[in-house]
């Protein structure tokens, strides 16, 4: 007995031959590695909400200015990295490939911009506060373990996304890598940005002294 | 409807890139299958070792100094030696037998026929996850080379022993660092892999393979991608922060006050439980990424030998999907004892139980499928069989395990290990072995040789009962796991006969593994020629020559018009009928 292929364009499309999401592979497959990423984040989040919520303790030693201001200024900057991206996108989308180069240099600058001034956030933190990710002033290390081990890996993924765009933008410069290339690469860059908007609240946010 | 593009690639020629760097679905399972077998044969020697050791505590043994100078001196082995032993042993059959060969081995090589593709989606990633488990491999294997050798933690590397350094014993140092990297590659290599899996499955099927069209082990392994890319994910998080505490001086799972061989440590804050949340959100998961590959493959193999359609594709099929589901929820019942609110305990438990449902229509369905017909037993039915035995046998002490009240007694007893052995163990093995004489015509154009196959199997299937069984006896008498020996325990007195007989179970059923490989090596060399379709199936490995041409249907276009197990349809000329037969 046959089970037979229903019609209907839904089943059509998931019976084999076609793509069912009408995307290709390649955007396909950067999603599944969002969603994979983002349970390695949650996970170092859910780490970090389980040890703050079991320390009374817990210091929030940020205060508005210099840390919250500097820091709203690091999202601006990511933020305006997105706009550039979608910009680039779109060029990209016209065919127009020297715009397309253009808007992605701008995205890695405003990339690596964000990579700058967290480090001298960093620096700043470890010199002037001394914190480090093993102790600080409030004798509670996990304040600092959580802050670098949280920012540090999603600025790992923020200086391999810079050196993915640069591959991008280099290879549609000579011609090579299609739309869907960069779509893939936009993906890639607005999800480490909107992981952000999710580490800016949590450790910074979160952390600002209360009087 | 925008037709497929095929990715149409010619064979690369030149030994590295054709056997070696080779992109070739084919290619990489079989490199996945070997690692597995070279894998499962180190975890079986120390198996062998730690049994010996365990009833023959003094004897002394001039190999063991010769091999482990500091860990055996005199050649007799220590505690410590024994711990590390034990911890490579289960990693090494965790992760790079049972999570390489079903998913890596026999997903990679049929996944893409069994759908019709030429390849899967990603040909380079494919290379590149299996070598870095390659490289995952050698990085564990290291572990046992360097100053202080193996750790001692087990495969489970529980806080805060894991992350306390050399302090805490000899294999915590550099040896416990190379645990965790590599377990990092290896989550890596997993996360590629998953991701190949899950867009060639939804992408690259050929007209009219619906979803209900495909063969249950596609449905495996999609579910099981499904479970790597969710889980291994946690893990890679789990890891970093691990090595951080041991190398950065983190405290993520070191509580304050922990003080070892009398020295007070400056720690504060972390908590070992979190590694426990951490780990089991991700070690349940995985033992149904050991275990579903082969409920598909037992699936498949019932089906096909007797002759019959699965009993309820469809049941099978949301069967998995839930038992995918619930897996992810049930982490705590690894914690019961660990310190948890018994209301989160009844939950877990509930939740635990849940899973019983989906598995038991599964065995249902099985046991359905073989009702009234005419089996035809060969090696693989064999070993399916052997597989639906074993899934029950350890399924029924999982529902001992998973009620708080009696899991307060049983954890951490050898209940547990026989519980684990069987279920996830020797039946995902079993699995394997099926798989193995089931496709090894298929893959390498000859046919196993049965005699030998079948004396393997009944040998096999005794010795693992005759391990096994017995420990959930002697866990119920009270014997805690992870010992090294039970000199001291005179409660045991008695018991340790049965210790004994393990140990020559276990020796027996190590022997007979020469068996099975005298019968690979010697098929693949002298086995009688396989026809295309020796079994009579019917999904597309089986309508394409043996082996199959690089790219896989010579070019053809397929379209598929029929479901995956039409076994004795009436009114048909053959029994079976092939899913690219025409209508
Ligand atoms: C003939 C086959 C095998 C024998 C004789 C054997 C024997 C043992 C022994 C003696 C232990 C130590 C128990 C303890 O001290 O607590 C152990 C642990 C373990 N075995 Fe096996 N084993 C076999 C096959 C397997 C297979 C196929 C797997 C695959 C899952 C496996 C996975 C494990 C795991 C995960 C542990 C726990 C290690 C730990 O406590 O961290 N074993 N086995
Ligand atoms: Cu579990």
């Amino acid at each position: 007995m046959a089970t037979e292929a229903k019609t209907g364009s839904l089943a059509a499309l998931w019976g084999g031959g076609g793509s069912p999401y009408r995307i290709g592979s390649k955007k396909f497959g950067m999603w599944l590695f969002i969603i994979s990423d983002s349970l390695t984040f949650t996970a170092l989040l859910v780490a970090y909400t389980y040890l703050r919520m079991s320390t009374e303790t817990w210091p929030t030693p940020f205060h508005f200015s210099p840390s919250i201001i500097f820091s709203t200024v690091m999202t601006l900057v990511l933020l305006s990295s997105s706009l550039t991206m979608v910009m680039a996108v779109h060029a990209m989308s016209h065919g127009n490939r020297g715009g397309t180069v253009k808007w992605l240099l701008a995205t890695m600058a405003f990339g690596a911009g964000f990579v700058v001034l967290h480090m001298s956030e960093w620096m700043h933190l470890i010199n002037d506060e001394k914190v480090t990710a093993f102790s600080n002033p409030w004798n509670e290390p996990l304040f600092g373990a959580t802050f670098f081990g949280i920012t540090g890996l999603h600025m790992t993924h923020v200086t391999i996304g810079v050196i993915y765009l640069g591959v991008i933008a280099t290879g549609v410069g000579r011609g090579k890598f299609t739309y869907e290339d960069v779509e893939v690469s936009g993906l890639y860059w607005h999800f480490v940005d909107l992981v952000w908007m999710f580490v800016f609240p949590l450790v910074y946010l979160m952390s600002v002294k209360m009087h | 409807m925008a037709s497929h593009a095929m990715h149409v690639h010619t064979p690369p020629s030149g030994f590295i890139r054709k056997y070696i760097f080779s992109m070739d679905h084919k290619v990489i399972g079989i490199q996945y299958y070997f690692l597995a077998l070279f894998s499962v044969f180190v975890g079986l020697l120390l198996s062998v070792l730690m049994r010996y050791h365990m009833v023959y505590p003094d004897a002394k043994v001039g190999f063991f100094e010769t091999l482990w100078p500091t860990g055996a001196p005199g050649g007799v082995m220590t505690p410590e030696l024994y711990l590390s032993l034990m911890t490579m042993h289960g990693t090494i059959m965790v992760f790079f037998v049972l999570t390489t060969a079903p998913q890596g081995g026999f997903g990679n090589y049929f996944l893409p026929i069994q759908i019709g593709a030429e390849d899967m989606a990603f040909p380079f990633l494919n290379m590149l996850s299996f070598w870095t488990t390659f490289v995952a491999l050698v990085v564990m294997m290291a572990a046992f080379f360097v100053q202080g050798g193996a750790p001692l933690g087990g495969w489970t590397a529980y806080a805060p022993l894991s992350a306390l350094g050399e302090i805490a014993g000899p294999g915590q140092g550099t040896g416990m660092n190379l645990w965790i990297i590599s377990i990092a590659l290896f989550c890596g290599a997993s996360l590629m892999g998953a991701i190949n899996f899950i867009s060639t499955l939804i992408d690259l099927r050929v007209p009219g393979m619906t979803l209900m069209r495909m063969p249950l082990t596609c449905w495996a392994w999609f579910v099981t991608a499904i479970l790597s890319l969710l889980g291994f994910a946690v893990l890679l998080s789990a890891g970093i922060l691990l090595l951080m505490d041991r190398v950065v001086g983190t405290s993520f799972f070191l509580p304050a006050g922990l003080v070892v061989n009398d020295q007070i440590l400056n720690h504060k804050g972390g908590s070992p439980l979190l590694w426990q949340h951490l780990f089991w959100f991700f070690g349940h998961p995985e033992v149904y990424i050991a275990i579903l590959p082969g409920m598909g493959l037992a699936s498949n193999i019932l089906s096909v030998f007797s002759r019959k359609t699965i009993f309820g594709y469809r049941a099978m099929v949301y069967a998995m999907l839930s038992i995918g589901f619930l897996g992810f929820v049930v982490w705590g019942h690894h914690m019961f004892i660990s310190g948890m609110s018994p209301y989160t305990a009844i939950a877990f438990s509930i939740m635990t139980m849940a899973i019983g449902v989906p598995s038991a229509i599964k065995t249902f369905n099985w046991i359905g499928t073989l009702w009234g017909s005419q089996i035809r037993i060969t090696t693989a039915m064999l070993f399916a069989l052997g597989f639906v035995s074993l899934f029950v046998s350890g399924g029924i002490s999982g529902i001992f395990l998973g009620q708080p009240g009696l899991d307060l007694y049983l954890h951490d007893t050898y209940f547990v290990v026989g519980h684990f052995h069987m279920i996830m163990g020797v039946a995902a093995i079993f699995g394997m072995f099926a798989g193995t004489f089931f496709w090894f015509p298929k893959m390498f154009g000859r046919m196993m040789n049965e005699t030998l196959g079948q004396i393997h199997f009944y040998a096999t299937f005794l010795g693992v009962y005759a391990i096994f069984t017995p420990m959930h006896v002697l866990g119920i008498i009270g014997n805690p796991r992870r010992y090294a020996d039970f000199k001291e325990f005179e409660f045991m007195g008695q018991a340790m006969s049965v210790h004994t007989f393990m140990t020559h179970s276990a020796l027996f059923t190590a022997a007979v593994q020469i068996i099975f490989v005298i019968n690979l090596f010697w098929s693949l060399k002298k086995g009688a020629k396989a026809p295309d379709n020796p079994w009579e199936a019917t999904s597309l490995e089986w309508s394409i020559p043996s082996p199959p041409p690089f790219d896989n249907f010579g070019g053809k276009h397929l379209t598929v018009h029929h479901g995956p197990y039409e076994f004795s349809v009436p009114g048909k000329a053959k029994d079976y009928v092939m899913q690219v037969d025409p209508e």
